[in-house]
């Protein structure tokens, strides 16, 4: 035990930067993945497309290879992250908004299209349908999927190790190799560090659910 | 009743033809409404009666011909559209009251984002509009809690909150149980005898002989026939008129 309390700062800072990771890059998601949705169901056809084609190339595409692309191949047009971490949020962000854009949009798709129709029909624009009537709506049956984007996202922080930021897997990687007969404690100790972030994740996303739960 | 025939029509409907893909459900539509008549539109299923009515307020755009309310023709897309939607008020079938939003808030939802009407006023008013057809008691509850009836009601109270120069009610009472149709069509002839103008697409024949300055006929996507009730049920022109009419009057 005293092993873990000599590497307590280490473990901290870890389990500190992949949550902050989670978190930034989750808001970024979230915020880009639903102006996405907003897009593909907007009536402007070069919008729907343009929505469309990101959504493809991000979900098809390996994130290791966006962390790669992000990290070395934007040096090509002479751009650098300020950053690691930035530059990881980034990718991680970019990634996980293909996916947020799918759930909302598929919220979007449970609307009854009467509820728009009747926005309309009183007079509001676009964008006012949208954000009054149509995405309350949709947030409310996107809080499951999205609840599973979000805790895809946790987990898929720990990429980031692979590209200099420490985070909880990169101590996992340096403490094992440091101390191989502490293997079993390092393990625990990282998996408690994720635990810490998603179990408490479905346990909001359920509190979360029930809350906004509307009758129909 | 206050129909001003000789007047500039409200709305006006000049050669108006619609397709569904292969289907051409509004065949060149010519169709005038004065301000302050009520006009009720009948006829079969597939008439394309709801399609008509749908064009209106442009919730379903139109290939050929012209459209125009207070002698505006109708615009094709963004803010001026929403403009002039919000001086057409629109009653649907299946209610479509905002199911995340108290009955009040409902009302109040079209005054402040469209309007900019403050908070209070709006409210003031929605509660106003929502004792005018009966629900008052109802004003902080959600849709799924009130009976069709009564959901129906507030609709009508909402699209009546944008001081709508026309009302267009699409098959009003057709998803209603039949004890709660009366309910609505009473605040319908109400508003009818106030002189409001509506165009009403309906089953209920009982509301077109009450309270309609018209009756239009419609029979595979065009206008077959257009006269006062009173003509319209006892001398109907056209065979297909009288076989629809023998068809629901007679049971």
């Amino acid at each position: 035990m005293s092993f873990l309390a000599d590497n307590f700062t280490l473990l901290r800072d870890a389990f500190l930067t992949t949550l902050s990771l989670a978190v930034v890059s989750g808001v970024l998601a979230l915020l880009l993945g639903t102006i996405l949705a907003a897009m593909r169901v907007s009536p402007i056809p070069a919008l729907r497309a343009l929505a469309t084609f990101y959504v493809e190339v991000f979900r098809n595409t390996p994130l290791t290879v966006v962390f790669f692309f992000l990290a070395f191949g934007l040096v090509y047009v002479d751009l650098q992250f300020p950053s690691r971490f930035i530059t990881a949020v980034t990718a991680l962000a970019l990634y996980t908004a293909a996916f947020v854009c799918e759930a909302v949009r598929s919220g979007i798709n449970s609307v009854p299209p009467g509820q728009a129709e009747a926005a309309r029909a009183l007079g509001l624009d676009f964008r006012q349908t949208l954000t009054t009537v149509v995405l309350p709506q949709a947030f409310r049956t996107v809080v499951p999927p999205l609840g599973n984007v979000w805790i895809a996202l946790a987990k898929n922080t720990s990429i980031a190790a692979g590209f200099a930021v420490t985070d909880l897997t990169a101590v996992l990687q340096r403490l094992a190799n440091a101390s191989a007969d502490q293997l079993a404690l390092v393990f625990v100790a990282v998996v408690v560090g994720y635990l810490m972030i998603t179990l408490p994740s479905a346990w909001g996303i359920r509190v979360l659910e029930r809350r906004l739960a509307i009758v129909r | 009743m206050t129909s001003r025939p000789n007047g500039e029509p409200l709305v006006r409907l000049s050669g108006v033809n619609k397709w569904f893909g292969e289907l051409h459900v509004l065949q060149d539509i010519d169709l005038e409404i004065a301000r302050g008549e009520v006009v009720v539109v009948i006829g079969p299923s597939g008439s394309g009666k709801s399609t008509l009515c749908r064009t209106i307020n442009r919730l379903e755009a139109i290939d050929k011909g012209e459209i125009t309310i207070d002698g505006q023709r109708l615009p094709e897309e963004g803010k001026q559209l929403a403009r002039l939607r919000s001086d057409v008020g629109m009653v649907f079938q299946s209610f479509n009251l905002f199911a995340h939003k108290t009955i009040l808030e409902n009302v109040t939802l079209g005054p402040i984002k469209v309007r900019g009407t403050s908070k209070a006023e709006a409210e003031r008013r929605a509660r106003e509009l929502l004792d005018r057809v009966g629900v008052s008691a109802q004003a902080d509850k959600y849709p799924a809690q009130l009976s069709g009836g009564q959901q129906q009601r507030v609709a009508i109270a909402r699209a009546l909150a944008m001081d709508p120069k026309v009302l267009l009610f699409d098959e009003p009472t057709s998803a209603l149980d039949p004890e709660m149709i009366n309910e609505v069509l009473d605040v319908m002839t109400g508003l009818a005898r106030e002189g409001m103008t509506m165009i009403v697409v309906t089953h209920e024949m009982g509301f077109a002989r009450r309270a309609a300055n018209r009756v239009v006929f419609m029979d595979g996507g065009r206008v077959v026939e257009s006269a006062d009730p009173e003509t319209f049920f006892t001398r109907p022109e056209s065979d297909r008129a009288k076989d629809f009419l023998s068809k629901i009057l007679n049971h």
